[in-house]
């Protein structure tokens, strides 16, 4: 049952691009017909809308149409102070808020020259990577309904909730955090999230063993994934694919790592890397680097500074004219903020560079002559969020 | 008593039963299977109507009773009111030959095996024509995959039907019950001295019953997230209710039809009490078979649909090949 390699599946090798289904070609040259799946559909995960020209089961061409819920988010940068474009940012990319405020703050900061104070910057880290883990579970929970597993997201929903609660306590904000400010915090940590945050630490490890065990290990799971989906990490420089989508494909990039910010050098963490290039490989990046980011939350609560959580920061914020570039680690991938100011309260241009816009980009080149089932799987496991891609 | 053997009603009793069985059975399993997703996914499941949500199929189907059955545009609008029908009806045909009890049986054929068989491959074509009868390309590719899907298993459950005919010798699903009268190490699953395969041929039974009902992890019909609702994306209210009914009134005959090949069927476990309790043990195995059906589906990630196909021809076939041959040749040496 598990020896056989797929003998009936062409879309399941993994060379990307290749011919669709060569016994389909034979039997009918030219019988296509287009699916169009979306903008409603449920393997959409939102407003995608995915233009298939299928021949029977097999993909010909997979033409992602996107825009249906853009919001003109870098125009609404140029005619808004610095301050009151805030917000925006943790509406892009709606499942990784924390990561996306964190871009603009750092952009804001670094042209400004503000100093942020250590104890900021440590708590920053720890609610950035309770973000990414809040973040992946949504994806795994996801992933898995596509596959047509329907109680794992339960299960996820449930570990994301303790993060959702604490994240709650700090701002308010269940989804759309606005807790990083220009030069620091919103408020300081109280011990209820200190304790709460140990507290998470601890449940998520057995958590996530159980994890493995149940759905990683699982025989029609490997089957679904393993081998099938391959992205080559030249696809993923061609389109500018980042995060755990290179990653998966063998290529160690990870802007904490190669960037870094924040105060990410000084934390101990694996940057998990598979060279298979399958959906697996993608799909085990983002299994690991839970663990690594409770490793990183766990060294930093340990290290966690005493002192101001907020710098000095001028009451009306005018950025000297020029061209900041700041970029982080999303959960999605490299997310920057380019922020270009001419000496006034209001930018002149913000350019959002979001990842699941590129990682979205190789899917037509990467699904060609897969069958359907797969090719939605290889979508789940790009982990794409609809808003982000249109911003 | 003599009322009661008069045949005229002794058959409306019959169908009537019959039809409430599967009834009841289909909407309470519908409550059952949301029961025990609840339970897997740690959250109460339906407990607001009724007593713990035991009015809840009463009000589900209230409310697909109430919805007005579309026929869109451009659809075989015969075919397509056809299908929930042609879907229904086999599966409550089926239950006329199955014995419930020593006794409690609408009509004991000598071909009933026969009969649950043939009616119930009819299942397969009130799915292709629903799904082609709609005009949704959705529902098109999903008939597809049902036909082929149900070919490829129609084959190794046949091939160990057939074994289990060389075994019991017989087609009345009653007599087939009755050999295998005694302690539970009768039943036919257990029957290693016939065949030392028996347990694996069971499994290759349950394996290809899930895949004839369209079950998870073998659901490719329905597959939500990529076919929406695959042959059914076009059906709403009662039309989409049958389909669902018949689902379950598929499970139900599936599993009567493995407990009575292979579980012994009224047959108590300890050899006594079969004939007053009969229909309990009866309930009790099929029941446990239809929870094991639920509890795979909510555990279990959908299958690929060309591995599916794969398990059938490369695996089960040659095996249900093997145990037949295998069976052949042990009948004749004992």
């Amino acid at each position: 049952m598990i020896a056989q390699k797929d003998s009936i599946s062409p879309g399941s090798s993994l060379r990307a691009g290749g011919p669709a289904g060569p016994e389909a070609d034979q039997h009918c040259p030219n019988e296509t017909f287009v699916l169009n799946l979306g903008p409603q559909h449920p393997a959409a995960h939102g407003v995608l809308r995915v233009l298939m020209t299928m021949d029977g089961e097999w993909i010909k061409r997979a033409e992602p149409v996107i825009g249906y819920i853009h919001r003109m988010h870098e125009k609404m940068g140029e005619n808004r102070t610095w301050a009151k474009f805030l917000p925006n940012t943790s509406r892009i990319d709606y499942l990784s808020a924390m990561h996306y405020t964190h871009a603009f703050v750092g952009a804001v900061e670094r042209a400004a020259k503000i100093e942020v104070p250590p104890r900021a910057e440590y708590i920053r880290v720890i609610t950035s990577e309770l973000n990414r883990i809040s973040s992946h579970m949504v994806w795994w929970g996801a992933l898995l309904l596509d596959l047509g597993g329907f109680t794992p997201i339960l299960y996820a929903f449930d570990d994301r909730e303790k993060i959702l609660d604490l994240l709650e306590g700090l701002c308010g904000a269940r989804l759309t955090y606005c807790y990083y400010r220009f030069g620091g915090l919103y408020n300081d940590v109280d011990d209820t999230f200190l304790n709460g945050t140990r507290e998470f630490v601890q449940h998520m490890q057995p958590r996530l063993k159980m994890y493995r065990d149940l759905v990683t290990d699982n025989i029609i799971l490997r089957k679904r994934l393993t081998a099938i989906g391959g992205i080559s990490a030249e696809l993923c420089r061609k389109y500018g694919a980042t995060g755990p989508v290179i990653r998966g494909s063998g290529v160690a990039y990870d802007v904490r790592r190669a960037e870094p910010y924040s105060v990410y050098s000084r934390f101990e963490f694996k940057i998990p890397v598979y060279p298979e290039s399958d959906s697996m490989a993608r799909y085990l990046v983002r299994m690991d680097e839970m663990e690594q980011s409770l490793r990183i939350i766990g060294q930093a609560l340990d290290q966690l500074p005493e002192g101001p959580v907020m710098g000095k920061v001028p009451r009306v914020l005018k950025l000297p004219p020029g061209d900041t570039c700041y970029a982080v680690e999303a959960a999605r991938g490299r997310f920057m903020v380019r922020i270009v100011s001419d000496g006034k309260e209001v930018p002149y241009r913000v350019k959002l560079r979001t990842p699941s816009f590129s990682n979205l980009s190789l899917y037509e080149e990467a699904s060609k002559g897969m069958i359907l089932p797969d090719a939605l799987a290889m979508m789940g496991s790009l982990d794409l969020v609809i808003p982000d891609i249109d911003r | 008593m003599s009322f009661l053997t008069l045949e005229p009603i002794r058959l409306l009793l019959y169908l009537v039963g019959v039809c409430a069985f599967v009834g009841a059975n289909a909407a309470y399993l519908v409550l059952a299977e949301r029961k025990g997703a609840g339970r897997i996914q740690r959250r109460p499941g339906p407990n607001e109507a009724g007593y713990a949500g035991l009015l809840q199929p009463v009000a589900d189907g209230i409310k697909l009773l109430a919805k007005q059955i579309m026929v869109p545009p451009g659809t075989d609008a015969l075919l397509f009111r056809a299908a929930p029908l042609m879907v229904m009806a086999p599966s409550l045909m089926c239950l006329a030959v199955i014995p419930f009890g020593a006794n409690l049986v609408a009509r004991d054929l000598n071909i009933g095996l026969l009969l649950v068989f043939s009616f119930g491959s009819i299942n397969v074509m009130a799915l292709m024509l629903g799904g082609w009868a709609s005009r949704n390309k959705f529902a098109i590719i999903s008939s597809a995959r049902v036909v082929s899907q149900n070919v490829a298993y129609e084959i190794p459950m046949l091939l160990v039907v057939i074994t289990m005919l060389m075994v019991t010798g017989t087609m009345n699903l009653n007599e087939i019950i009755h050999q295998q009268a005694g302690w539970f190490w009768n039943w036919n699953v257990f029957k290693v001295w016939v065949n030392p395969l028996m347990p694996v041929t069971f499994v290759i039974f349950f394996i290809c019953m899930l895949a004839e009902t369209n079950r998870a992890p073998f659901d490719m019909a329905e597959a939500e997230s990529e076919l929406v609702a695959g042959a059914f994306t076009e059906y709403g209210g009662m039309g989409f209710g049958v389909f669902f009914m018949a689902e379950y009134a598929n499970i139900v005959v599936g599993c009567c039809l493995a407990t009575i090949l292979f579980l012994g069927g009224w047959q108590s476990p300890f050899g006594a009490l079969s004939g007053v309790l009969g229909p309990l043990w009866f309930l009790l195995k099929m029941y446990a078979l239809i929870f094991t059906v639920i509890w795979i589906r909510w555990t279990f990630p959908r299958t690929q649909f060309y591995s599916l196909l794969n398990l059938s021809w490369k695996i089960l076939i040659p095996l249900s090949l093997f145990t037949l041959v295998l069976t052949g040749v042990m009948i004749k040496i004992i």
